[in-house]
């Protein structure tokens, strides 16, 4: 039985068809943790996101609070918002900054004077039009309402906010490309160390690189304190998080839910969740946490959705993504589909990546689409080994970012669950399923 | 005498001002580029690099990274279907090909009329609504072969024009606030409030 009743944080206005003007948000409670910080010491309200043990929502799921830190012994700074939301499946924050662009607003403000920074970019991906324009939307409106700008509603904290449009490139989701086409350059990773923006970021300077989801937090972690929001969930796992559920699921969509509480089975089958699959399939495997994640099986769906508790099983929880494939679905196209986009946009900058991603790719094409060998499994293993060697979780770096070591997850989870089924291609020549 | 219309160049301009260094607003300025010209232009682009203090080299090298932008002419309408996994496990080749018989063009092509250019995307974060479909990057929710029929009609007859405005419009929001940086001016301020907060605060303790 789902546990879905605790009330929620970033989505509380989504039954509210005008849930992105201001005037519904001030309406609802809106700007009111804006107004609570800002009579604050900054320090103060960055004590509440340690509290909260807010962890990141983008992917990689570092405490928000440890970003903070970092930079807080560092004078000068820049605040970004990474919003290029790019993992395939992943599709929370295109919710956030369609729905509720005002929290996001809010929650970048209280991130700003936490952090005493005047300067705040929202990068977001440009193939939100929408979006865009309801952020920049929200941004005008704030600045007319003494939300933003000069003098925060008298509280003499000034920050300005920019709105800054990506133009179609997953790696800028990889916070160092991210800040390269800030600075209006081509999207490449910057080589590490140093491993954090916070230490060198926009213009070499201190920079924290937060997540949309990270942000729209912050209004409701400041009203209710760090120690409500670490009450929920379990272990690190605190707070809701919002998952994004697709594939061959009758409800997919995005569902927030307190952390630990539910279980994969809840997830994908509770009819007020994702309420099953069609036609009363059967499920194959699941993908945990968007496509760079290793899949899970049938004997993962009673694991709750935690981020040690799936880390510790030899995935991750990633962006949240939850990609549900059943009898009906064939896992070598499915592995090719994710390789070929892994192959469209490596930037290049790396052997392994560049290099490999297209030739694992290639073999699985020819698997699935005719002149699949034998050997095949064994030569894209290899490769595989040598993208990433030995295969494990989390994989070894041989790039200058993970897009390249992700490359192996979907291949060596297809292979290692249903090793039969690319012999059964390589057999009838090309995809049996066709 | 710019090669940007007045208005564009005048958005430019703000744009530029918005960000501590001016090569910052490339990827905002080629989107302008593109709204005037649909596609970017090498006269675009080089007005691009006077805005930003760069070379048309380095405009060219940027933008053919990044997939929204086309250097070379496209249709009034591009239409984007996702083949990614979400899509891929709800249809999306099969609507791609759909798209591809319906609008007369191969992928990456455009029509013979101009009108339409068809692209296979990768995830457009839209998955619940599956296979997703953009129009000019608006998302058209045509997840069916009779929708995006229909949605092909309305947009021959220009009954979308209210939400889908020709290809290279992307923010029709105009920035109307805002400090237009001042980081000198604000840095001096911020240093004045914590000598102030520090002197209130050293009175506070001394007091108790």
């Amino acid at each position: 039985m789902a546990a879905v009743d605790t009330p929620p944080i970033v989505t509380a206005r989504r039954d509210l068809a005008d849930s992105h003007t201001l005037a519904r948000y001030l309406d609802t409670g809106g700007y009111r943790g804006l107004r609570q910080a800002l009579t604050m010491h900054p320090e103060a309200v960055a004590a509440e996101v340690d509290a909260a043990s807010l962890l990141g929502r983008g992917g990689a799921g570092f405490p928000a609070g440890r970003k903070w830190s970092m930079l807080r012994k560092a004078p000068i700074s820049y605040l970004v918002v990474n919003g290029d939301e790019s993992e395939p499946a992943t599709f929370k924050d295109h919710y956030l900054v369609e729905r509720d662009p005002h929290q996001l607003v809010e929650g970048v403000v209280i991130a700003a004077y936490a952090l005493q920074v005047t300067q705040a970019f929202i990068f977001l991906r440009g193939e939100f039009a929408l979006g865009l324009e309801r952020v920049q939307q929200a941004i005008n409106e704030a600045y007319e309402h003494g939300a933003l700008g000069r003098n925060i509603f008298g509280s003499g904290f000034s920050v300005d906010l920019v709105v800054h449009p990506g133009a179609g490139a997953y790696i800028c989701g990889e916070e160092t490309a991210l800040l390269e086409a800030l600075e209006g350059k081509r999207g490449f990773p910057r080589i590490k160390p140093p491993f954090f923006p916070a230490v060198t970021g926009l213009y070499g300077e201190p920079t924290v690189v937060n997540n949309v989801e990270t942000m729209s937090n912050l209004p409701w972690i400041v009203l209710n304190g760090g120690a409500a929001f670490a009450a929920l969930g379990g272990g690190r796992s605190t707070g809701t998080r919002m998952f994004a559920l697709s594939g061959r699921v009758n409800r997919p969509g995005v569902y927030e839910i307190e952390m630990v509480k539910n279980t994969f089975r809840d997830l994908i089958f509770d009819d007020r969740l994702g309420g099953g699959i069609p036609g009363g399939h059967e499920l194959r495997a699941f993908i945990p946490g968007g496509v760079s994640a290793p899949w899970f099986g049938p004997e993962h769906l009673d694991m709750v959705l935690g981020q040690d508790e799936v880390g510790a099983a030899g995935s991750m929880l990633g962006s949240g993504s939850i990609v549900v494939m059943d009898d009906t679905t064939c896992v070598v196209r499915a592995a090719w589909r994710i390789t070929k986009f892994f192959s469209r946009e490596s930037c290049g900058q790396c052997t392994p990546c560049r290099e490999g991603s297209g030739w694992v790719e290639r073999i699985l094409y020819r698997l699935e689409h005719g002149g699949g060998r034998t050997e095949d499994v064994d030569v894209l293993l290899d490769l595989c080994d040598n993208i990433s060697p030995g295969l494990n979780w989390p994989p070894q770096q041989t790039t200058i970012c993970v897009l390249g070591p992700s490359i192996p997850s979907s291949i060596t989870s297809a292979i290692s669950r249903f090793r039969d089924d690319f012999y059964a291609h390589v057999q009838h020549g090309s995809c049996p399923h066709e | 005498m710019t090669y940007f219309r007045s208005d564009i160049r005048q958005r430019a301009e703000e744009l530029v001002s918005l960000y501590p260094r001016r090569r910052s607003a490339m990827l905002p300025l080629l989107h302008l580029a593109q709204e005037q010209d649909g596609y970017l232009s090498d006269a675009g682009m080089a007005e691009v690099a006077e805005l930003t203090g760069t070379t048309p080299a380095e405009v060219r090298g940027t933008a053919a990274f990044y997939d929204m932008f086309h250097l070379e002419p496209v249709g009034r309408y591009v239409v984007g279907v996702c083949t990614n996994i979400a899509c891929l496990l709800a249809g999306g080749e099969d609507l791609l090909e759909h798209a591809r018989r319906t609008l007369g063009c191969e992928v990456g092509h455009t029509s013979a009329d101009g009108l339409f250019t068809l692209e296979e995307t990768e995830c457009l974060a839209d998955c619940n609504i599956a296979p997703a479909v953009q129009v000019n990057h608006r998302y058209v929710h045509a997840t069916t072969p009779e929708e995006l029929d229909r949605l092909v009609e309305d947009l021959r007859a220009g009954r979308r024009d209210h939400d889908i405005p020709p290809h290279g419009t992307l923010i029709r929001v105009r920035r109307s606030g805002g400090l237009r940086v001042g980081a000198a001016e604000l840095a001096e301020e911020r240093a004045q409030a914590r000598a102030e907060r520090e002197a209130r605060e050293a009175a506070a303790s001394e007091a108790s």
